[in-house]
């Protein structure tokens, strides 16, 4: 009997469990022990070498991509959040239906219906120097030549990215903010609170699992973009996982394989950190 | 139009502590006069008039949708009067909002903030005063003493009991130190045993504070082992303010003898009244039952009206055809046939219905004294009782 039990619990996790090893630990591994390959210039040969670490810590361009990609996955974080707290607040408070709920966060998913790339591509004829906010612009009089930095440019990265990730940022805080018993809210308001205080001392920390969440979507998706820096930056910007996928086209995968592990690491602190910040078990 | 904001002598203990006595000088009346609520062309509650004395325990009870809540959230502050006034120790305070208002809310479930601490959670109300830092650290500390919880300062609500919580939620909302202390159906999410405990600690709280608590419950016994008055309200109006003990006498209506529970009630058309000593005597005619005599006054001779008679104030024999039912001025009398018996613990419920009419009547019995009679299901029996407990209800 007991047997029985046990083999069939066995049996029910082995294959998400192959699946977790095969496509997820075995690639990892394999990107670990590449990272301490040689590489000559034409191929990799294995071997044992730390150069390719050295390499991204002491080169300056390295250094600075790294620095640029924290530095973007900062403020598109930041903005998302600035943008998805008062959504969620008002959808999960505002709305007081939970159909209309439903309805309100179906039209928020709306640009997701479109792919990635496509969504990216769009802002291109809308940003561009002839592009129809230009032309907008221009038609109303309010600028005599066409903006530049509207489109391949910081601005523009930045803009397509929070479009782009928004989303996973209002889902969990929304998430958690509907179950915000509203009795919380009224209690605070009868002991005295102003709406600022009720924001800051109940509904604030009771979403902050969401956030936590939310943040953790936002700032690992950003770490690891290269396709959005690559199209809305017109090159001129770069992001480790840019240059990561350069050094693949070059097939330099030792690099590549060293700047992946590093990436993945920093990723890895920066959710570490905000896990010991917030306790989001609450929200699981 | 001034409440005394005297305190009762619930309380006589003489070993009391600072905050016990300041909130028990504080415990004000509340006075509505005239009060109306609006929701666009719906009326929650209509012409408003109750007084409840400082340091009462006033339950608003009826059933759902009568207007008990908004009352309550109109003397709070969270909900604006349509027309009419609120006085709470005789200050009128139609114009001060909720935070003002010297009222203070216990929400059901109580309503703790999960993320605070015990202690953070009874801070609350005095640092959204603005209370200094020094003076917040004492007053929260004699709370938690006056509660007896100062061990678990450091804990979350959901490390409490049951019964902790309800501590803690009260000690929250009185720190504060209100005039008159809210209860928004706080039992109602409890299970039967815990509800029972927490409504005996209430009370004792109560008592010891020597406050003023209104509280708003769809339960009648909760409501009975609370108050010193209980309102009963139905369609946004009172239909009888009174004692537990008067209301379970006397109940003033209809619909009050129905919500009480298990009165048995006769609708009949008056037809005799004659002066007694204290009450009237009076006659009832019942289609098809005959006459009920019953006490009351304020009778119209002509009129519909009805009676009602407890359920355990009755008495049940087997019917013997020599001896048909009839009313007398010794006792009413009805034939009926056992339809159902319920033992429920101490008492056992007979349900009967009229052979005459076909309503349903209800007998209760102490378990004890059922079981020694012979009476079973499907038995025609006469149901009798005295016209002295059977209360006239003029409508």
């Amino acid at each position: 009997m007991l047997n029985n039990k046990n083999l069939s619990t066995y049996l029910l996790v082995t294959p998400q469990t192959l699946i977790f090893v095969l496509f997820l630990v075995l690639p990892i591994i394999a990107i670990a022990i590449v990272s301490f390959w040689n590489f000559n210039g034409f191929a990799m040969t294995p071997g044992f070498t730390l150069s390719n670490y050295l390499g991204i810590f002491t080169s300056k361009v390295y250094l600075s991509t790294y620095l640029n990609t924290f530095k973007f996955a900062a403020i598109v974080w930041l903005i998302c959040l600035l943008i998805s707290y008062p959504v969620a607040y008002f959808l999960a408070f505002q709305i007081k239906s939970p159909q209309w709920q439903t309805i309100w966060f179906l039209i928020c998913t709306v640009p997701f219906l479109t792919s990635n790339i496509i969504r990216m591509i769009a802002w291109i004829p809308f940003l561009g120097r002839e592009g129809l906010l230009n032309q907008a612009l221009m038609g109303l009089n309010l600028i005599d030549r066409p903006i530049e930095i509207f489109l391949f440019s910081d601005f523009a990265v930045v803009l397509a990215m929070v479009q782009l990730y928004c989303l996973f940022m209002i889902a969990p805080i929304f998430n958690s903010m509907v179950r915000i018993d509203r009795a919380l809210v009224s209690a605070a308001e009868d002991l005295g609170s102003s709406s600022f205080q009720i924001q800051k001392e109940i509904i604030l920390p009771l979403s902050a699992p969401g956030i936590a969440i939310g943040s953790i979507f936002v700032v690992t998706l950003v770490m690891g973009e290269f396709a959005t820096m690559r199209l809305m930056s017109g090159g001129k910007s770069s992001s480790v996982g840019y240059l990561i996928k350069n050094q693949i086209d070059s097939l330099q995968y030792p690099m590549a394989a060293a700047n992946a592990i590093v990436l993945l690491l920093l990723a890895l602190i920066v959710v570490a950190l905000i896990l010991r910040t917030v306790d989001i078990r609450k929200q699981l | 139009m001034n409440i005394s904001t005297s305190t009762t002598a619930t309380t006589t203990s003489k070993n009391q502590s600072q905050i016990e006595q300041a909130l028990q000088n504080n415990a004000a009346g509340v006075l509505m006069n005239s009060v109306t609520k609006k929701y666009g062309s719906f009326t929650a509650v209509e012409d408003l008039t109750l007084e409840i004395p400082a340091g009462y325990y006033c339950c608003l009870l009826g059933p759902s949708g009568c207007g008990k809540t908004t009352a309550l959230r109109m003397i709070a502050g969270h909900e604006e009067v349509t027309s009419g006034d609120i006085f709470i120790g005789g200050r009128k305070v139609n114009q001060i909002p909720a935070a003002k208002r010297s009222t203070s809310m216990m929400f059901q479930s109580y309503a703790l903030f999960p993320h605070k601490t015990i202690w953070e959670n009874i801070e609350f109300g005095l640092k959204m005063q603005k209370v200094r830092e020094a003076e917040r650290r004492t007053r929260v500390g004699e709370m938690l003493d006056l509660v007896g919880l100062s061990h678990l300062g450091d804990r979350k609500p959901d490390q409490l009991s049951g019964g902790q919580r309800q501590r803690i939620a009260l000690a929250r909302s009185l720190v504060t130190r209100p005039q008159v202390l809210m209860l928004d159906e706080p039992l109602s999410a409890l299970d039967e045993n815990l509800r029972v405990r927490m409504r005996t600690e209430l009370r004792k709280i109560q008592k010891q504070f020597g406050m003023t608590f209104i509280q708003v419950t769809h339960h009648v016994e909760e409501a009975f082992s609370l108050s010193d008055q209980i309102v009963v309200m139905t369609h946004g109006k009172i239909d009888q303010v009174a004692s537990p003990e008067e209301l379970f006498d006397t109940p003033a209506s209809q619909f009050v003898a129905k919500f009480m529970g298990d009165n048995n009630i006769f609708q009949g058309k008056v037809i005799n009244c004659v002066q007694d000593s204290d009450l009237d005597l009076i006659q009832l005619e019942v289609e098809g039952l005959g006459t009920i005599f019953c006490r009351g006054h304020g009778v119209v001779i002509g009129t519909e009206a009805a009676c009602s008679i407890r359920p355990d104030l009755m008495f049940v024999e087997p019917y013997s055809p020599d001896l048909p039912a009839k009313s007398s001025l010794a006792a009413n009398q009805i034939s009926a046939r056992i339809t159902a018996v319920e033992m429920t613990g101490y008492v056992t419920r007979v349900c009967l219905m009229a052979e005459s009419t076909g309503q349903e009547l209800l007998y209760k019995v102490r378990t004890e004294d059922w079981r020694s009679n012979s009476l079973h299901e499907g038995q025609l029996v006469v149901l009798s009782w005295s016209k002295d407990n059977c209360i006239f209800l003029a409508y």
